[in-house]
């Protein structure tokens, strides 16, 4: 079993805990992920290593509530254990060499872009942080992205907060006042690492993608998680989670995503009904 | 004098009708008549060709001529001389090519049911054994197993019963590797392999799941940091392979083992559970062995009608005969000597958000025919001109074999491996790095239980050899 020893809202749906888990801790890299089941009739969920720390060997993890087995998740509390927690899991992000990044995150996956952004932000790296959340009230992070970033630009779709922007117009922005990058990293909704994508393929950006498709195992043995990135089959567990985003095929992503959308739904339904009945 | 009846004691099965709706067991096991009967069948050869056939060598008249006196423990106990997993062997062991092929009595008529009285000794003792494993005292060495399939089981159990101290690293949450993510429940019950991984913690060994070796320890720290003097790697084949065809990354396309795994570790054909699984229409299985009849028969048992596609004909089937038989019995169909080309997706031109956009929805296939041998000795499959056509259906499963993972490969330097990625060992499973054994699958790329479990003690023997200098 695996001890939250640390739990904290960051918005209504999305919340952090810290695991125990050495094993993990002393091997994790940004860029990695781990698999873990709440308990032990539960499903297998990959979630990105969000930070961790050797010393005290816990391994952050970040969740938004968006189906059945987060919202068993969210209902654990400081103390409390998880059934199983294993990793780190996949490659890890390649950081050497870079001057100037622009890390762009989106919703809950800034909070996967933000151990990135950190670690580049850590060995020199000119970091550009830009952020996009639907409102203010879902901004998370601010203080660490600030910490961790030489800027931070923070936008929100209906303009409650920081500029009224998407990402793609933030980043171009940048772009066209002169931000020479020499790699941009986007991690968040596959639609938002699509449009990014298309974006720096239009200025030749080199550009890296964080997939996070359906996975079982996170080994390579079932396969579920293959994509198509050039035309080749890859398999996000072992051969990513990042790949060159000018070639991922995000439409086909989207599609797998969306595989057991109705199943998900209804099991999220089924769950939250589980626990109101609890409260009452 | 023994029994002359010609045939085998028929195995006692669920109704075709009825188990092709559950997922319970498939064969019920002789009653301890029909075993004892079976038995006597056996004509106690001197030379024992039976023997000769067994991978493991298990002293198998011996045993039957106890099952014939009735002293089933006692044919246990010369089973468990040899074989660390009798019930799960009793039941998945390919016996029509091993043991059983080269029987006297298989000449004339039925080989004895040497795997049917195997199951039947190995349930009895299970059922009725209440003498717990002794723990053997410490000898003071540590030995490292990756991977809780039948070679890993197996090693450490073997080690163990020596007084080595073993630890049994999983990867997934659960220990028994491909006993109980692939080969489904009703065919191997999973409560079987727990009593195996059970009776290992009660010798001592330690099993830690969630460990992936590779990532969260290599090989080499194992041995520097830990302070294991032997590694032996059991991780087994586990990469899936694909076919290449356009389609295969369509929402319905799935490995054999992706679909195995849903349905076996996870748990996904019950009612309520967590994990999901597409109930499909239809399904195309793609391929010929037991795994593709396992998949096969599972999907069929979630309510679909299921094909199985084989690009040789019906001899070439690598699957054993009891398995199409049961498959055939259930009501899969045989499409022989066809191939796919292409899986087709659906695409709704006025409605870009239907969420039907990008699943299966048939596989484009041509028919074919055997012609000359190639290297593997098969007629090899040619295509038949002209005779494309389409079968419309939901799912298609991928059940074309898998190769060795590459993760303890890529993170351990010196380890030699074979291009397609078997792990290379010699005769005793030492591979190319002092102290580091391999046996099973990991090295001889997807094959048996039964060779695995042999490359197990194969290589406890040789790490106590080592180790004991």
């Amino acid at each position: 079993m695996y001890r939250i020893v640390k739990k904290r809202v960051l918005n209504p749906t999305v919340s952090l805990m810290e695991i125990k888990a050495p094993a993990v801790a002393r091997k994790a890299e940004p860029g990695q992920f781990i698999i873990l089941r709440v308990d032990g009739e539960g499903e297998r969920i990959p979630l990105t290593i969000a930070d961790f720390d050797r010393e005290a060997g816990t391994v952050t993890i970040i969740y938004q509530v968006v189906g059945a087995t987060t919202e068993k998740l969210n209902h654990k509390e400081e103390g409390d254990s998880l059934q199983d927690f294993v990793g780190p899991l996949g490659r890890a992000t390649e950081t050497e060499g870079l001057k100037r990044v622009a890390v762009v995150g989106g919703g809950v996956g800034t909070a996967i872009a933000y151990p990135v952004a950190k670690k580049l932000h850590d060995v020199g790296c000119h970091v550009d942080l830009i952020v996009g959340f639907r409102n203010k009230d879902l901004v998370i992070l601010e203080d660490e992205f600030r910490a961790a970033s030489t800027s931070l630009i923070i936008g929100t779709d209906d303009g409650s907060y920081g500029k009224k922007a998407l990402v793609t117009d933030l980043l171009k922005e940048q772009i066209e006042t002169g931000a020479q990058y020499d790699r941009v990293i986007a991690i968040g909704p596959v639609i938002m690492m699509k449009f990014v994508c298309r974006l720096t393929k239009e200025y030749n950006i080199p550009t890296v993608v964080s997939m996070n498709p359906i996975m079982i195992d996170g080994t390579g043995m079932c396969g579920g998680c293959r994509l198509s990135v050039g035309g080749e089959t890859k398999f996000a567990c072992v051969d990513g989670p990042e790949f060159d985003g000018h070639k991922v095929d995000f439409d086909e992503a989207m599609a797998r995503g969306a595989m057991y959308k109705d199943f998900e739904r209804h099991a999220y339904e089924e769950a939250c009904n589980l626990f109101k009945q609890e409260v009452k | 004098m023994p029994n002359m009846r010609p045939d085998k004691n028929p195995m006692p099965h669920q109704d075709p009708q009825v188990r092709a709706g559950n997922f319970s067991e498939v064969a019920l096991g002789y009653t301890r008549e029909q075993a004892m009967d079976e038995a006597a069948r056996c004509l106690s050869c001197k030379n024992m060709p039976c023997v000769a056939g067994c991978p493991v060598k298990i002293h198998i008249p011996e045993f039957i001529a106890k099952v014939a006196e009735g002293d089933f423990e006692g044919a246990y106990q010369i089973i468990a001389k040899d074989s660390a997993l009798p019930a799960v062997c009793g039941r998945v062991c390919p016996q029509e090519s091993q043991c059983e092929a080269k029987c006297v009595r298989g000449i004339k008529n039925d080989p004895v049911g040497i795997g049917r009285l195997e199951r039947f000794v190995a349930d009895w003792h299970n059922a009725n054994a209440t003498e717990k494993p002794v723990r053997p005292a410490p000898n003071g060495h540590k030995v490292a197993v990756i991977g809780s399939g039948p070679a890993g089981l197996t090693c450490a159990g073997d080690l163990a019963k020596k007084g080595y101290e073993v630890t049994v690293f999983e990867a997934l949450h659960l220990a028994g590797g491909v006993l109980v993510y692939g080969i489904p429940e009703f065919r191997l019950p999973k409560s079987i392999v727990q009593k195996e991984v059970d009776t290992l913690r009660e010798l001592g060994v330690k099993v830690e799941t969630n460990m992936v070796i590779g990532r969260c320890i290599t090989i080499d720290e194992l041995k520097e940091e830990y302070g294991f003097e032997a590694v032996f790697i059991g991780s087994g084949a586990g990469l899936p392979k694909f076919m290449n065809i356009p389609g295969e990354n369509l929402k319905g396309v799935y490995s054999a083992n992706e679909f195995l795994t849903r349905i076996n570790l996870m748990k996904a054909y019950k009612d309520g559970a967590d994990t999901p699984i597409q109930h499909s229409a239809k399904v195309a299985v793609v391929g010929g062995g037991n795994v593709a009849m396992d998949a096969a028969r599972c999907a069929k048992r979630l309510g679909a009608e299921v094909y199985i596609v084989y690009r040789r004909s019906e001899a070439e089937l690598p699957a054993r005969a009891e398995e199409v038989e049961h498959a055939k019995e259930e009501g899969i169909i045989f499409k022989t000597l066809t191939n796919p080309t292409e899986i087709l997706g659906y695409h709704n031109p006025d409605d870009p958000r239907d969420p039907r956009n990008g699943s299966v929805s048939g596989i484009r296939c041509v028919e074919m025919e055997l012609g000359e041998p190639d290297a593997s000795g098969r007629r090899r499959p040619i295509v038949k001109e002209g005779s494309q056509f389409d079968i419309g259906l939901d799912c298609v499963i991928m059940a074309l074999g898998t190769s060795p993972n590459p993760l303890i490969k890529s993170t351990t330097q010196g380890l030699d491996t074979e291009k397609w990625g078997g792990i290379i060992a010699d005769e005793n499973g030492l591979t190319s790095r002092e102290n580091v054994y391999a046996g099973g699958d990991a090295v001889t790329g997807a094959a048996t239980v039964i060779l695995a479990m042999g490359a197990g003690k194969t290589a406890a023997r040789a790490i106590d050899e080592a180790l004991s200098k």
